[in-house]
């Protein structure tokens, strides 16, 4: 490598001429915990802005972070998603051959998830989401006061998602952490990021032992992962990457939007009505709940040709911060993004981020948040908070710590 | 700007102008046509954006992009030839005038 001046494992830049700067830290635990005022700062200041704390670019107006963001020939997502650069140092953990790859190695892998996880296999999954998310309201009903984080929002996808994929191990916070591990190690080296590689540490061997062949089932996701390996779609060695890409990306991620949804119509009473009176609205009030709340605040890209963000010019190398939870609440796009409206359809929301990397996991992830709101609709008349509900900060995730709930039974 | 007539199953026609680089999903649900759902917001993940290109069109708007074949296997009316996912169809000048069949259903 050439003589560079590093910072956290990126190339350090000088901004260009004009570009507002701005001194902030988003991955601080106070801004983390509460980002509104600093998404709002961002998209203030202008669609693209240099923050030296990290040196890096970072865009929050919707139109220049959709637009960085599914622009997969400039900016890359080969040299990682998170602050480090790929090229310029190891990665923490063998890098995701899907999330963190391009075309044409990109196409290959994504064909062979998007298969797995499309809308037609999901579909067979439907009833038993359903009967399980009966089964655990039920629970939850009887009981009246729950901590909805642990009680509701991990144990729904706990329950259902390793029969998914066709686990035959199965542990809650194991599973949970994993995923948070992975999410936090896409920040600098702060705490967060430093309690995560030491935790990933414990649990990464568990995670891989789990995606090996003999460890799953004929009837899952897995398997069909496996069967596209023998047909020589992929490696037989990239199979079990595939598999732990379901684990990383797959739980903590569906249990922070069932949390996020709770936390949304606990605070928006009149909106649960309206669930409630028309239940053809679940699916619509799913995506205003990504919009609204954004369970993955921030992913980054790496420019990987000299290139530009809205006139300005970006060197190669230049690490860009997309903040997908600022563009989700850009009034230039939404008008009142502040208001939760169940009916809103916020066609073309980052919540799942958008072009060829956009979320290959989401048929899966309506599917769980369908069945649990759904369950939930029939016979809970009120949702009510019962204490305080902190955020957790983490930093590529936006999801509560705790969620102490009523539920009224309907 | 190009233009595009979706033929709703009902029969129900509506022409709009399609922004350039816009496919023809976006136009559709900027416009407002009920026939097209396009959940995933053109990610080729939901298959709910599909529709049949008029045989009159079918050379022009040229084949399916890598992928969109198993994902039209997800969409729930019958897939025929002229079968597109119209979240890959760009509207191009060359398209001007395109008219595409929606499914009775997306969903
Ligand atoms: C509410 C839940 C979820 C949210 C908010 C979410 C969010 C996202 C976002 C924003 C991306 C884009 C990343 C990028 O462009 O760099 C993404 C990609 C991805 N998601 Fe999800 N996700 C969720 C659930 C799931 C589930 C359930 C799975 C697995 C079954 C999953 C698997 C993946 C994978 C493998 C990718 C990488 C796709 C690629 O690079 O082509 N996600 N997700
Ligand atoms: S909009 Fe989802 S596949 Fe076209």
């Amino acid at each position: 490598m050439r003589d560079m001046e590093l910072i956290e494992g990126h190339r350090a830049i000088t901004p260009p001429e004009g570009m507002p700067v701005w001194d902030v830290d988003p991955f601080d635990t106070a801004v983390l915990s509460d980002p509104d005022a600093y998404y709002a700062g961002l998209r203030h200041r202008g669609p693209v802005v240099y923050i030296p704390r990290w040196s890096v670019l970072a865009l929050g107006q919707y139109e220049t972070t959709k637009a960085v963001f599914s622009d997969h020939e400039n900016f890359v997502s080969s040299r990682g998603v998170g602050l480090n650069d790929f090229r310029v140092g190891d990665p923490w953990r063998p890098p995701s051959i899907i999330l963190e790859v391009d075309p044409p190695d990109h196409t290959r892998t994504r064909r062979v998830m998007s298969r797995a996880l499309s809308p037609k296999v999901v579909k067979t999954m439907a009833g038993m989401f359903a009967e399980a998310a009966e089964q655990l309201v039920d629970e939850l009903v009887a009981r009246g006061r729950i901590e909805a984080v642990e009680d509701l929002a991990e144990r729904f996808p706990i329950t259902v998602f390793p029969r998914v994929v066709g686990m035959r191990d199965v542990d809650q916070r194991i599973l949970v952490d994993y995923g948070a591990c992975v999410f936090n190690s896409m920040g600098p080296d702060n705490a967060l990021r430093r309690a995560a590689t030491a935790r990933a540490k414990e649990i990464a061997p568990w995670i891989m032992a789990a995606c090996a062949r003999e460890r799953l089932t004929e009837d899952g996701i897995g398997a069909m992962i496996y069967a596209d390996a023998d047909a020589g779609e992929i490696g037989q060695d990239e199979a079990p990457l595939l598999v732990r890409s379901l684990l990383s990306a797959g739980v903590d991620t569906t249990v922070t939007g069932i949390g996020n949804a709770l936390y949304c119509f606990a605070a928006n009473p009149g909106e649960w009505d309206r669930l409630r009176a028309e239940p053809k609205l679940v699916r619509p009030a799913i995506e205003e709940v990504l919009r609204y709340t954004s369970p993955v605040h921030t992913f980054g890209r790496t420019a990987g040709r000299d290139c530009e963000i809205a006139g300005y010019p970006v060197e190669e190398g230049t690490k860009i911060l997309c903040v997908l939870g600022a563009a989700n609440l850009d009034p230039d796009k939404w008008g009142d993004p502040d208001t939760f409206r169940i009916d809103r359809r916020p066609m073309g929301h980052m919540g799942f981020g958008a072009g060829i990397h956009g979320c290959v996991g989401q048929n899966i992830a309506r599917g769980e948040m369908e069945a649990v709101l759904t369950a939930l609709a029939r016979k809970v008349a009120r949702i009510e908070f019962d204490g305080d509900a902190p955020w957790r900060p983490n930093n590529a995730i936006h999801a509560l710590d705790k969620l102490p709930l009523k539920l009224i039974p309907a | 700007m190009p233009k595009v007539t979706y033929i709703e199953h009902d029969g129900t026609e509506t022409t709009l102008e399609a922004a350039s680089g816009d496919s023809v999903m976006e136009t559709a649900i900027a416009g407002g046509v009920d026939g097209i759902v396009a959940e995933c917001g053109g990610s080729m993940m939901c298959a709910t954006c599909h529709c049949y290109v008029d045989d009159a069109w079918i050379e022009r708007t040229g084949t399916r992009s890598e992928g969109e074949d198993d994902m039209l296997e997800s969409a729930v009316c019958e897939v025929k030839p002229t079968s597109r996912l119209s979240c890959q169809i760009a509207m191009t000048p060359e398209l001007d005038g395109l008219v595409v069949h929606l499914p009775e259903e997306q969903v």
